[in-house]
């Protein structure tokens, strides 16, 4: 391994390798820095920025920032939890996540982070923005209301699976997810298996026929909060 | 002095937050013993008569009459609790917001294809309230001073809430009773 550096967080000195990302060396020193886009299997894209912390005040995305020497960084202080919260909400408000009836609800990583955070509801106004679904695919369906555009089925299908099934197209609030293909989903080379259907955090990309075959209760966020493993290596 | 008073209601709602709320079981008995209910569906009480110390609000505002409803509680309660999904985001009265009113309003009552509406209008009686361009969430009509989300929310969110509120606690649910579904 490279040279060790030491730099804090929340005044912890933390040891990392030169070259990590604040989010691995941190996690590594079993604290846990919420994250929505990151994955452990996945490249870094610093696009959904619930992971921000400050590094000597200034605020960047933990998941993408190199480890410095020296560096003094603020993950679970009021003012960094205070962004983080803003950010999760305004995901809320702007698509359309009805967790009442979604297959993914108990087991969804942007649910799973309001529960975290102890979010009862958004400060802000609903857009209910309009948003297509494809289901033509035989086993697999994308449903955008629920998309967090987090870039993991891109970063998948490219980079994992070596397809390229999704792509990002449009900007701003026009900005959602299309596919390589002529037409729809069904045109795509996109198979059941594929990396790219298993990470989406949220609802978006399910797989067919597999709806609520986890009983309520025994569904991964139901008694613990999101990053409790991470945590709970801690305290052995 | 008296017991404390209740008011609740169902706006737009599907009612299973008050099924919730009987929910609590025997705890019902202990609850009546603490305060006195003022209007809501439990007792069929149709305006509210007095000062309420806490008023739970189910359903978000579809027609002009939630409005109407929602205002008066907000004048007569000293808290308000939004009581579920449909309270705090619209739910799924609120699918319909990415619909136009009239694409809505036409599929119900002209097109659709189970239809049978030998007048060939809307119905437009002024006795129907009017309905609003879109669902909205209790707390963007008027303030809510506390949110219990859940399809429904737990019967112990609600009893939490509850006991919380009428000793004059703030409300902090534990993390198994924040739940969106």
């Amino acid at each position: 391994m490279g040279d060790k550096i030491t730099f804090t967080i929340d005044g912890k000195d933390i040891e990392a390798d030169a070259g990590q990302t604040i989010l691995e060396a941190a996690e590594a020193a079993h604290m846990y820095i919420p994250r929505l886009c990151a994955h452990p299997d996945l490249q870094p894209y610093g696009s959904c920025r619930v992971c921000t912390v400050l590094v000597d005040g200034r605020p960047q995305s933990a998941c993408t920032q190199p480890v410095a020497a020296g560096a003094v960084v603020e993950s679970g202080t009021d003012k960094v939890t205070e962004i983080r919260r803003q950010i999760i909400e305004m995901l809320f408000v702007e698509g359309n996540h009805y967790c009442m009836f979604c297959e993914k609800s108990g087991n969804c990583e942007l649910q799973a982070l309001a529960y975290r955070f102890g979010i009862t509801a958004p400060r802000y106004p609903y857009l209910f923005p309009h948003r297509d679904l494809d289901a033509t695919h035989p086993d697999v369906f994308i449903d955008r209301n629920r998309c967090v555009l987090c870039g993991r089925c891109v970063r998948a299908s490219r980079d994992v699976d070596g397809k390229n099934v999704f792509q990002f197209v449009g900007r701003g609030p026009e900005k959602r997810i299309a596919f390589n293909s002529e037409a729809n989903l069904a045109g795509t080379n996109l198979d059941v298996m594929d990396k790219a259907v298993d990470v989406c955090p949220v609802g978006a990309i399910l797989r067919k026929r597999e709806g609520f075959r986890i009983p309520v209760g025994r569904r991964a966020y139901d008694h613990v909060p999101i990053g409790s493993d991470i945590e709970t290596t801690a305290a052995k | 002095m008296g017991k404390p008073i209740i008011a609740t209601t169902s706006l737009a709602g599907c009612f299973g937050c008050h099924m919730s709320i009987l929910d609590i079981d025997d705890r019902i008995l202990k609850l009546f013993e603490l305060i006195d209910f003022d209007r809501s569906p439990i007792n069929d009480i149709k305006h509210i008569s007095q000062r309420c110390a806490v008023g739970l609000v189910e359903g978000g505002c579809a027609n002009e009459e939630n409005v109407v409803v929602l205002q008066e509680f907000r004048q007569n309660c000293d808290v308000l609790v939004s009581v579920g999904d449909c309270a705090t985001m619209g739910g799924i009265p609120a699918l319909r917001n990415t619909i136009s009113l009239k694409e809505c309003l036409d599929e119900a009552y002209l097109n659709g294809p189970t239809v049978f509406n030998a007048t060939g209008k809307v119905p437009d009686s002024e006795d129907i309230p009017l309905l609003l361009n879109k669902v909205y969430p209790c707390h963007e009509v008027v303030k809510m001073d506390y949110h219990l989300p859940g399809c429904p929310p737990p019967a112990d969110a609600i009893w939490e809430a509850l006991v919380a509120l009428l000793n004059g606690k703030p409300l902090e649910l534990p993390y198994e009773l924040i739940k969106y579904d």
